[in-house]
């Protein structure tokens, strides 16, 4: 938390200065840029004319339109509450971005067409890789920080070997060593639970440092407390420090779920079907690439804001306990 | 006394490393007994008190707690720990858990008691300590006084046979010191067997069997509170008590 000082300083957006360089700013970047043959120029046409025509003038019009366009925008959103200013900042945001899209004049046909598949299919296989590595890499987590954090050296080592193999290899190179690598040892794997093992593999790994960094937050006093009544170690760790643990431990391993639940399309290079894999081959026969890409690109976002979603309310589940 | 003895430790001695913390220390606690130990800080009596539920090792000497002696192997450590209650300088509440739950964790995963019996125990106990009404709070949402009267508590829902204070009041506001010090006074009065590690001279005074004071790791001079603070025999005790009694 940045804990603001109860002196209000004048908003920002609403000096004169700020408003001032922000203007000239937005009037010479998009000066700078020939705009003559954007619909925003189509739209200036009875004040500028021709707009392939209009030179200079032309360019400063726009620009200048743009400019305050946007400054007012700003200036007007500094007067909102709160809450409002990051909805319309994050619309704004979102339909500029729409915008950009609509450049790429995307076949929306092709995206319906291609979409089922790329649900029923991509979607699903994505998930059920990334949750299932999920939960081997939290059980490797949790073991791997208590082995690290125990006095026993074949534990110690054990551990600490694996996190630093694990951590210091290119995800993608443990996917092919595992998917390539355990057939010459006589173990032939498929593509799913290669996949699923590596990145639970490497994962379990990261994990294992953000748990026993976790772990280690706990002071003292919350071990002998518990002692001193005669738990045990494993009555201590699952009831007493694992939950306390918790609340440290669940942005960073949100950050975790949501970089797993991308990484996992590494796994694509070994042919699982999932969603990186089938936006990639289903735009190929048509050339079609953008529109999977981009495709595949907003449902991935969309699970991460998922993931996101539940973060916070998991972690506003763990303030319970500090509120007074 | 013929009093049965629940804590017996003869010569004790520990390290810190190079250190030597306790320096041969013998202290018999009966039942029923009330014993305050001061003296500076760093002079082992926190230590020799967590050797007592063996939060801390000894490397010499004997410790024995209700009959079972204490060592790096024993596999019965949470069978004498749960019949020695302890309260912490800083009460080390769990913070996660309300104050009834706190007060109903011990007996329900250690002792095997009912979630219905549990909650009976511990209400019981907060009442005795004057705070029923914060059993559904979390600690941090009480007082001082009041998280470590819950510490006190917690510990009393264990049944112990005998209660261990580490500087209970030393990270208290002066106002909170008494509400703590009456509920160690009740229970005192109701004969449990107690050893405190405290500066409270008065408390020491009022309730106390015997006072000990410990200085550099050894035992310089106990007796009870009247010969103790009336006639100490040690220069050293005469330097701590004219110190700590002048304000």
């Amino acid at each position: 938390m940045l804990y603001p000082d109860t002196v209000e300083a004048e908003v920002l957006v609403h000096k004169l200065w700020f408003v001032a360089t922000m203007f000239g700013i937005v009037l010479l970047v998009f000066m700078a840029f020939n705009m003559s043959g954007t619909g925003f120029a189509e739209l200036m046409r009875p004040v500028i004319g021709e707009p392939s025509t209009s030179g200079l003038y032309g360019r400063f019009a726009i620009g200048f339109s743009i400019a305050v366009i946007f400054t007012l925008n700003v200036v007007l959103i500094g007067f909102a509450p709160l809450k409002l200013q990051i909805g319309i900042v994050w619309l704004e945001l979102l339909l500029l971005f729409i915008a950009f899209f609509e450049t790429f004049h995307l076949s929306l046909p092709f995206i319906r067409e291609k979409l089922p598949f790329l649900i029923s299919q991509g979607v699903v296989t994505t998930l059920y890789v990334s949750a299932i590595s999920i939960v081997i890499a939290s059980v490797i987590a949790v073991a791997g920080a208590v082995a690290k954090l125990s006095n026993n050296g074949f534990a110690y080592a054990i551990a600490s070997f694996y996190t630093s193999f694990f951590r210091g290899l290119p995800l993608l190179m443990q996917v092919y060593l595992i998917y390539l690598g355990l057939p010459q040892l006589g173990f032939v794997i498929n593509a799913v639970p290669a996949g699923i093992l590596a990145l639970s593999l490497c994962y379990g790994a990261y994990m294992t440092e953000i748990f026993r960094s976790g772990i280690q937050s706990i002071d003292r006093g919350q071990w002998e407390a518990s002692r001193s009544m005669g738990f045990g170690f494993a009555l201590t760790m699952r009831r007493i420090i694992l939950p306390q643990a918790l609340p440290v431990i669940i942005p960073p391993t949100g950050n975790q779920f949501i970089s797993m639940l991308k990484d996992s399309s590494l796994v694509s290079v070994i042919g699982v079907w999932e969603l990186m894999f089938l936006a990639r081959t289903l735009g190929q026969k048509t050339f079609q690439h953008m529109e999977m890409l981009i495709s595949a690109a907003v449902i991935y976002w969309m699970l991460s804001i998922c993931l996101e979603l539940i973060q916070s309310r998991i972690e506003r589940h763990y303030a319970r306990s500090k509120v007074r | 006394m013929s009093a049965q003895a629940i804590i017996e430790a003869k010569a004790v001695s520990k390290w810190y490393g190079q250190f030597h913390a306790l320096k041969g220390i013998n202290l018999t606690v009966h039942k029923g007994e009330r014993i305050v130990i001061c003296g500076p800080s760093g002079s082992g009596k926190s230590t020799l008190i967590r050797c007592f539920n063996r939060l801390e090792a000894h490397q010499e000497g004997e410790i024995v707690v209700n009959g079972v002696t204490l060592h790096g192997r024993m596999s019965n450590v949470a069978a004498v720990r749960s019949n020695v209650g302890m309260v912490f300088q800083h009460f080390n509440l769990f913070p996660h858990m309300t104050v009834l739950m706190n007060c109903m964790a011990g007996p329900m995963w250690v002792k095997g008691v009912s979630a219905a019996e549990a909650r009976h125990t511990a209400l019981k106990f907060l009442e005795r300590v004057r705070i029923p009404e914060q059993a559904n709070k979390f600690p941090v949402q009480l007082s001082g006084g009041q998280q470590q009267r819950v510490a006190i508590a917690r510990s009393l829902c264990m049944k112990p046979d005998v209660m261990l204070f580490d500087e209970p009041t030393s990270a208290l506001d002066p106002e909170m010191v008494s509400e703590v010090l009456e509920t160690m006074t009740g229970l005192a009065r109701d004969g449990m067997t107690m050893v405190c590690v405290t500066h409270e001279m008065g408390f020491a005074r009022a309730v106390a069997d015997r006072v000990i004071f410990m200085d550099a790791g050894q035992i310089v001079e106990e007796g009870t509170p009247d010969a103790f603070f009336g006639n100490p025999r040690h220069d050293r005790t005469k330097v701590f008590l004219s110190q700590i009694l002048k304000h």
